[in-house]
């Protein structure tokens, strides 16, 4: 049994979900109780779709248990088939069904329908959101992409894509991983396949995201897969390289240098020329970063956190693109961990596994940093923390749904994550103008941040509020003299909390009872670090 | 659960109207279970803490519908069977003492824990109110452990209320043998609705007047033959049929939505306690005047709308008497999950004649039926909100209804304008027609 409180992930027929609604034509009946229907909730007003998740939920009730939930779940699945006329049936069962062992698979396979079932075990109880998305659609992929009986892969292969003239047609790919309620999946597909195109590369099928069972069918016929987020598409994509003798590539495309090498991995294995498009300017990001306004980024100490491959890709592009100091970072899927204890031996840190949204709380307030890239549940972390934050991952709310067009891969992918990252901070002249002026009449602590608006929530802000959790202590940090407040009171606001946090902190490991005047300018040396 | 299960008719799929009149359904139900109470009744009673022990589904159910995390660290949880609980490798029950003792060495500040039931703790059938006496004998006598079902197997939505007040009732004092005539308001309420009530009740007159649950789970209502029960809520079959068994009398009237609703509840407890028509005339005048005043401001239009209701929250039907009486709307459909005809028999005869009564859900009929009807105005719940809309039709997202403080004179242009906002957004919205 484990006390949770947030959770980062659903559970795994949630990640099914995802699939099925990426899908185009695809239905999924799920065996589930009343309320599992919550779930239709997140597609329709997080990601304002327009329709409802192409899921039927059988809705069985107490009353049914030990009687006839498994003809409910036949009376569901014919009549689905008959009013959505589907091109193919996911079946699977949710948490509660799970433990009621009705086998869905199996009482799909007695309704005999002429469409193809593919049965789905989700293990709740082990297993999460991403898990769940990952191998429904490795159990799609295998089920409408499978070879034909008796042909072996390399037969199958050539039969396929192989026996035409590689040097007479553009090489061929498909973009695998993308599903509904994805960050910014929608957009980066459209970057992704554009930049793909740039090089001379044609993008075949992009799956499970807007993919109809024939195009899942199709699969095999590229010459080689995207994996665009590892987290869904790696177990698929490695199936297609087993298989069909696929290559894969994984390098993932964000930021400059992501991108840059994800052009050169394509260029290489399709052999062709990646200098015209590495020669262009793809990105404002390089100039953007070294332009003198840039200058306050120096050394910013940032906090990383979210899905492990694009929290491990985010902290590289902080550290070396944006000239951040990452102080730390981490991830709530621990599939991936490896990811995140490469990239955190690399900067130097310690790596962060866990979904105990509390224990991500302590680490954020114990590090300091002067923003979070998260999730959105760092961002209601930072917002009690008084920290700036952007959302770099999932879970993501409504706002990180934008209508305007925002990927977060490829070259405009970087220039979005620039801006992105850059918004919370207080813009370079500004920062130091604030310094400048902070005692004149006119511009003081009340002003506020321009960007915010004359409402400037951090102008009129009381100090950080102690955690329920309890890791500031208002008590521990010792008195402080009339003279050493008053010259606390002079330190921009911005960074006037963090100031008497590090000031206390350093009382309180040298047993100061009392802060005095010295004692602030000994924690502010002690503190100071070189860029 | 036993009492409101026990009420409900055997029911088939899609029975034809009956002599009831009313369209019994049974197939996909597009509803929240019962966990969801807690959201608001975490905030309702301070001192609480519901421990939900359930799956990462019960978790992220809640989560999902609360909508946002404004909390570090709400008065809620939920406690996850894993693998190892259910294959029998963990004694469950110990897991359960142990997560316990953990969060209450994290918050001693709860006074009352519940326990609240889900659909996996019920299949595997976890009881939860051994649990709780062993709890409260081991924690108490500073924490009582209360146990109920939210889970969807049992409770539909607001039912979850229901459940957690009934387990409330159970631990409620006796009266004093020498007890005079007492008010007892059941049903959670905002804290400005609750104090609203209060001043009217001291106007009138009425009083002792207690309310459940309270603002602190231990200061609970005595209960006997001398308390006269008002239910605040439509849903709460089974609190009331547990406050009737301990010898209070419930007060039937329609529920105190709109003025004419508020009046009419009103009236029902000056009847009982003898308050003269002059002094009740007196004490409500100036709050139905405003009242009256801020509804007649959406009149125009909700007049002659035609209305659909899917089933949520058992407020339908007297939602459905409010638009229908004091906004001139037409109700079309009227579709709850569970008819108590018990309770809700007062609103259904302010309805006009030719409403479709439904209870239950097949959510693909339902949405047939809607499509075939098109409605001015569909309430409905927060996974059909969009893809209506995006057909055309223009819908009131009905958790709001019970998120919001909506009961009462005070907050009935409030409740208006939950259901003219949508209309009026929609005429707003020039610029986009095509």
């Amino acid at each position: 049994m484990k006390l949770a409180v947030w959770t980062y992930e659903g559970p795994p027929h949630v990640g099914a979900m995802r699939v099925a609604t990426a899908l185009d034509g695809v239905h999924f009946v799920l065996h589930a109780p009343q309320g599992d229907t919550y779930a239709d909730l997140l597609f329709t007003m997080i990601e304002r779709r327009d329709h409802r998740p192409p899921v039927t939920y059988t809705t069985f009730q107490a009353r049914d248990l030990g009687t006839d939930t498994a003809e409910i779940f036949k009376r569901a699945a014919a009549d689905a088939v008959a009013r959505f006329a589907p091109d193919a049936l996911i079946v699977g069962a949710s948490c509660t069904a799970e433990l009621i062992q009705d086998d869905p698979g199996g009482l799909t396979r007695a309704l005999g329908l002429s469409i193809p079932a593919i049965p789905v075990e989700l293990p709740s109880y082990q297993k999460k959101e991403h898990w769940g998305a990952s191998e429904t659609f490795y159990q799609v992929v295998r089920k409408l992409a499978a070879p034909a009986d008796g042909a072996g892969a390399d037969e199958t292969r050539t039969g396929k894509a192989g026996t035409k003239d590689a040097a007479a047609r553009r090489p061929t790919c498909n973009l695998l991983g993308p599903t509904a309620l994805g960050f910014r999946h929608r957009d980066d597909v459209t970057e992704i396949t554009r930049l793909l195109e740039s090089l001379g590369v044609e993008v075949a099928v992009v799956a499970p995201l807007g993919a109809k069972a024939a195009d899942i069918a199709r699969l095999p016929d590229a010459d080689f897969n995207v994996v665009l987020y590892p987290e869904i598409a790696e177990t698929t994509a490695a199936w297609l390289e087993r298989t069909w003798r696929q290559p894969a590539v994984r390098t993932q495309p964000l930021g400059v240098a992501g991108t840059r090498a994800f052009i050169a991995e394509v260029a290489a294995l399709c052999g062709l020329d990646p200098e015209p498009v590495l020669a262009r300017e793809g990105s404002r990001l390089p100039w953007w970063s070294r332009s003198v306004d840039s200058n306050y980024l120096t050394g910013k100490r940032v906090f990383v956190f979210g899905e492990a491959n694009r929290a491990a890709a985010v902290a590289r592009v902080a550290a070396h693109e944006m000239g951040f100091e990452v102080v730390g970072v981490g991830a709530y899927n621990r599939e991936f961990a490896r990811e995140i204890r490469a990239v955190a031996a690399e900067l130097g840190v310690e790596p962060l596994l866990t979904d105990d949204y509390l224990e991500v709380e302590r680490t954020i307030a114990a590090l300091q940093p002067e923003l979070v890239l998260g999730t959105q549940m760092e961002r209601h972390i930072a917002k009690r923390l008084r920290i700036g934050c952007a959302v770099i991952s999932s879970p993501a709310h409504v706002q990180d749904y934008p209508a305007r067009y925002a990927p977060q891969l490829g070259f405009e992918g970087a220039n979005v994550l620039f801006d992105t990252w850059v918004h919370p901070l207080a813009m370079g002249l500004e920062e130091h103008l604030l310094a400048m002026f902070r005692e004149d009449f006119e511009f003081n602590d009340a002003a506020g941040l321009s960007h915010l608006g004359a409402a400037a929530p951090a102008a009129t802000a009381p100090e950080p509020a102690p955690l329920a959790s309890g890791t500031t202590d208002p008590a521990s940090g010792g008195r402080w003299t009339p003279e050493a407040e008053a010259e606390l009171a002079k330190i921009p606001f911005f960074v006037r909390g963090k100031a008497r946090r590090n000031t206390e902190a350093f009382a309180t490991a040298r047993g100061l009872a009392l802060i005095e005047l010295d004692t602030l300018y000994d924690a502010r040396s002690h503190y100071a670090r070189s860029h | 659960m036993s009492a409101s299960l026990a009420l409900r008719r055997p029911d088939a799929n899609a029975q034809p109207p009956g002599a009831s009149g009313v369209l019994r359904e049974r197939g996909q139900r597009e509803v929240f279970c019962g966990l969801t109470g807690i959201v608001w009744l975490h905030r309702k009673i301070q001192d609480a803490f519901f421990l939900v022990v359930g799956s990462r589904t019960c978790a992220h159910l809640i989560q999902s519908a609360a909508g946002v995390m404004i909390f570090a660290e709400p008065r809620f949880a939920t406690a996850i069977l894993e693998e190892r609980d259910l294959a029998g490798m963990a004694d469950a029950n110990a897991e359960l003492d142990r997560v316990v003792g953990d969060l209450l060495a994290r918050r001693p500040d709860i006074r009352t824990l519940f326990l609240v039931g889900s659909c996996p703790s019920e299949v595997i059938k976890l009881d939860l109110s051994r649990a709780a006496q062993r709890l409260t004998a081991q924690h108490g006598p500073g924490l009582r452990v209360l146990s109920y079902s939210g889970s969807g197997i049992e409770t539909t939505f607001t039912q979850g209320e229901d459940a957690c007040l009934a387990a409330l009732v159970a631990e409620c004092p006796p009266e004093a043998p020498d007890a005079a005539p007492s008010l007892l308001i059941a049903g959670a309420l905002p804290d400005i609705v609750e104090d609203q009530f209060h001043r009217l009740f001291d106007a009138l007159g009425i009083g002792p007047v207690a309310f459940l649950p309270g603002r602190r789970s231990h200061a609970l209502p005595a209960i006997g033959p001398q308390t006269r029960v008002l239910l605040a809520q439509p849903f709460l079959g089974d609190t009331a049929l547990r406050l009737e068994d301990r010898g209070a009398r419930r007060l039937a009237a329609p529920f105190p939505f709109g003025v004419e609703g508020t009046t009419a509840w009103l009236e029902a407890a000056a009847l009982a306690f003898g308050v003269s028509p002059q002094r009740f005339a007196g004490a409500v005048a100036p709050a139905q005047q405003r009242g009256r005043q801020a509804v007649a401001a959406h009149r125009a239009l909700l007049q002659d709308r035609r209305v659909f209701f899917f089933p949520d929250s058992q407020l339908e039907p007297s939602l459905a008497r409010f638009l229908h009486e004091e906004l001139g709307a037409i109700p079309v459909e009227v579709a709850s999950p569970y008819l108590n005809r018990d309770l809700v028999g007062p609103e259904l005869e302010r309805l006009p004649a030719e409403v479709r009564l439904v209870e239950g859900q097949d959510v693909e009929r339902q949405l047939d039926r809607c499509r075939a009807d098109r409605p001015d105005l569909a309430v409905c719940g927060l996974g059909l909100a969009n893809p209506l809309e995006a057909q055309g039709v223009a819908t009131k997202w009905s958790i709001e209804l019970v998120f919001s403080p909506v009961h009462g004179f005070e907050q009935a242009g409030d409740l208006a304008a939950l259901f003219s906002r949508p209309l009026a957004r929609r005429a707003r919205l020039k610029g986009l027609a095509a």
